[in-house]
């Protein structure tokens, strides 16, 4: 066994061994801490690439933990959708903890780093895993981080949202157990690829639990994903969080997304009988009402992060969809606009951060304020920031919205797709404009700033942010075709069978 | 069938005790809700490998028949993760509770009907 054998387990352990020793040495040695943090990020970003140009030909990697055989044991499944949110995982994480260390935010309680690595440890796992039950674990690695990270700073604001948000994400986590125990119990699996088998020979009395299991399941991912109406808990959430925090956050709704994509083929695609797409019904209505509120909430925010949050869930709600047409087209669109829309978001959580920490009392609300530092470059940011995050030329956004607007023209019901994602993209634009031309032209009241002349540094993460966008869009046809790939990929559960049981699937 | 019976209506009077509870608007309640829904959820996991009297959980060539092994390791770990989260759950909302003086949910201060008696609690804590 050489090391590149154990590639697919990389993106988990790096994060597991890095948060206990950052957390060892952070009482000591606080800068020894925050090296670790970000070798174990630039670490991830480079095990993560190299799993993607491992399984950029259309292999899948199945790595069975203790070398247990697949249904018994738990796997790693690694292909082309998993390596390409690992790898957008650990540059979000990159951008996000870089900020957070320029602007000293991990400085306002002792466990920003150990946290940090446990939620990247929880989301690799999330992306990778191929068994259902590894997945609500990792889930709960990933929001125990998260609640810690949510309340990185502490003050009553996070603390009042911390208490929602947790409850909501215990409710959520004893419906899923609730769904797998359901499953297991219909299956006798935990295994995927091997409950996507067993489910097509089920008995006709069992069906409707099968029904009832799938739409627990895809509820659960749907609150992860805050889809409306599971979308309350989102925005305060996110507006009160820490902005490198929130920025690293962005990922989190995709990861609700990525289980979707990933189970609702695989268990519940078309062998499954009489629960066979059970949940594409109801989740373009959700999808539209979402993205609905979400621009809507753009439209009337009352600061910055706030429309960042609303955001969220308005570009959740987009890319949603488009993947209720379960096509590989509409689907390579969807997971297009996915990577867009989380470095869209975090962007504007940075850029929201950086207006804030330049005005002081006066922080990132929508308001007119006096004067501030590099009004024109940051004004520039957001411009930026919004045009890519409402989805105007040039950067990726357009780009994949036109992809998703595109590929629905081949459902059925792609009039009323058309008019959301037209409508709320307008929604989006007027917020952002009212915004941004109250920050940044508008001057209420003379006088200098009451903020601390800050330096320049805090403007490298959002600029890199930005600077992907325009990335992605110069490499749009590279990023699409592979999308696309991942997309036929992940729509084919014979293949990922193949690559975790081997010949006991044929 | 009795036996039956009795696991699933009991998985039922805690679920709707828990949601019942969950839904309230002051912390512990919610709390407390939670832990009943947990309590539920375990009970449903473990009955998820069927219900089987008197049988083994490991397999041995001398016995015919044996019970799923697999949902007892699932319960176990369902258990540590719901007692890590309540033991969080319940410091984060004595936190709060200090911090902004309302154990309400909601986060909104207490107003006027039905709290009487706990409105001195709220105002004390605003001075831990």
């Amino acid at each position: 066994m050489t090391l590149a054998d154990h590639l697919p387990i990389l993106p988990v352990a790096i994060p597991a061994l890095a948060a206990p020793f950052a957390l060892l040495v952070m009482r000591r040695r606080r800068s020894l801490g925050i090296n670790i943090s970000l070798v174990s990020c630039i670490a991830m970003l480079a095990s993560a690439i190299a799993l993607m140009t491992q399984v950029s030909d259309g292999t899948i990697l199945a790595y069975e933990l203790g070398n247990w055989p697949a249904p018994f044991g738990i796997v790693l499944v690694a292909d082309r959708l998993a390596a390409m949110m690992l790898v957008l995982a650990a540059t979000l994480a990159l951008i996000a903890l870089l900020h957070a260390v320029v602007t000293r935010a991990d400085r306002k309680g002792w466990h920003f780093h150990p946290l940090f690595q446990f939620q990247l440890m929880g989301l690799n796992g999330a992306f990778l895993t191929g068994d259902l039950f590894n997945l609500f674990v990792f889930f709960e690695v990933l929001l125990i981080a998260s609640y810690g990270l949510m309340l990185h700073g502490q003050g009553p604001a996070r603390l009042k949202a911390g208490v929602q948000y947790v409850v909501v994400n215990l409710v959520g986590s004893s419906l899923f157990l609730i769904a797998l125990g359901l499953l297991y119990a219909l299956t006798g699996t935990l295994n995927m690829a091997d409950m996507g088998l067993r489910v097509a020979a089920l008995a006709p009395e069992d069906q409707g639990l099968l029904r009832i299991a799938a739409l627990l399941l895809v509820s659960v991912f749907a609150l992860k994903a805050a889809v409306a109406p599971l979308h309350l808990w989102l925005v305060r959430t996110y507006a009160v969080s820490t902005p490198a925090v929130a920025a690293l956050f962005a990922i989190m709704t995709k990861v609700g997304v990525y289980s979707l994509i990933r189970v609702v083929p695989q268990v519940f695609g078309d062998g499954a009988g009489a629960a066979a797409w059970v949940p594409a019904p109801y989740l373009l209505p959700a999808a539209m009402v979402s993205a609905g509120i979400g621009f809507a909430g753009v439209f009337v925010a009352r600061s910055l992060s706030e429309q960042a949050a609303y955001l969220v869930i308005g570009s959740t709600g987009t890319l949603l969809i488009a993947v209720a047409g379960w096509q590989t087209a509409t689907l390579g669109a969807a997971l297009y606009y996915l990577v867009h829309s989380t470095i869209a978001a975090a962007a504007l959580f940075l850029v929201a951060d950086v207006v804030a920490r330049r005005r002081g009392g006066f922080a990132d609300n929508a308001s007119p304020g006096p004067d501030f530092a590099d009004r024109s470059a940051v004004g520039l940011m957001f411009m930026l920031a919004a045009i890519a995050a409402t989805g105007l030329p040039p950067l990726s956004g357009f780009i994949g919205k036109l992809m998703i607007l595109k590929s629905v023209t081949a459902l059925p019901d792609w009039g009323w797709a058309w008019g959301v994602i037209l409508v709320t993209t307008l929604f989006g634009i007027i917020g952002f404009a009212r915004v941004g031309s109250t920050l940044f032209w508008k001057q209420g009241q003379s006088g200098e700033a009451t903020a601390p002349a800050a330096t320049r540094a805090d403007l490298v993460a959002p600029a890199i942010a930005l600077a992907l966008l325009a990335a992605l869009s110069a490499g749009a046809g590279w990023a699409s075709t592979y999308a696309n790939a991942a997309a036929a990929q992940a729509l084919d559960p014979a293949l990922s069978a193949r690559a975790v049981l081997g010949e006991v699937a044929q | 069938m009795t036996y039956e019976f009795l696991v699933a209506s009991a998985i039922g009077v805690l679920v709707a005790g828990g949601i019942f509870l969950a839904l309230r608007a002051r912390t512990f309640q919610v709390v407390l809700g939670l832990t009943l829904l947990s309590y539920a959820v375990n009970l449903f996991l473990f009955a998820s490998g069927r219900l089987v009297l008197n049988r083994p959980p490991i397999w041995d060539k001398a016995v015919a028949e044996y019970t799923d092994p697999l949902p007892q390791a699932l319960a176990l770990t369902a258990i540590v993760i719901t007692f890590g989260m309540t033991a969080f759950v319940v410091i984060l909302a004595l936190r709060s509770f200090l911090e902004s003086g309302s154990d309400h949910v909601d986060g909104d201060t207490v107003t006027g009907d039905a709290q009487d008696g706990l409105a001195s609690d709220d105002t004390h804590g605003e001075h831990p």
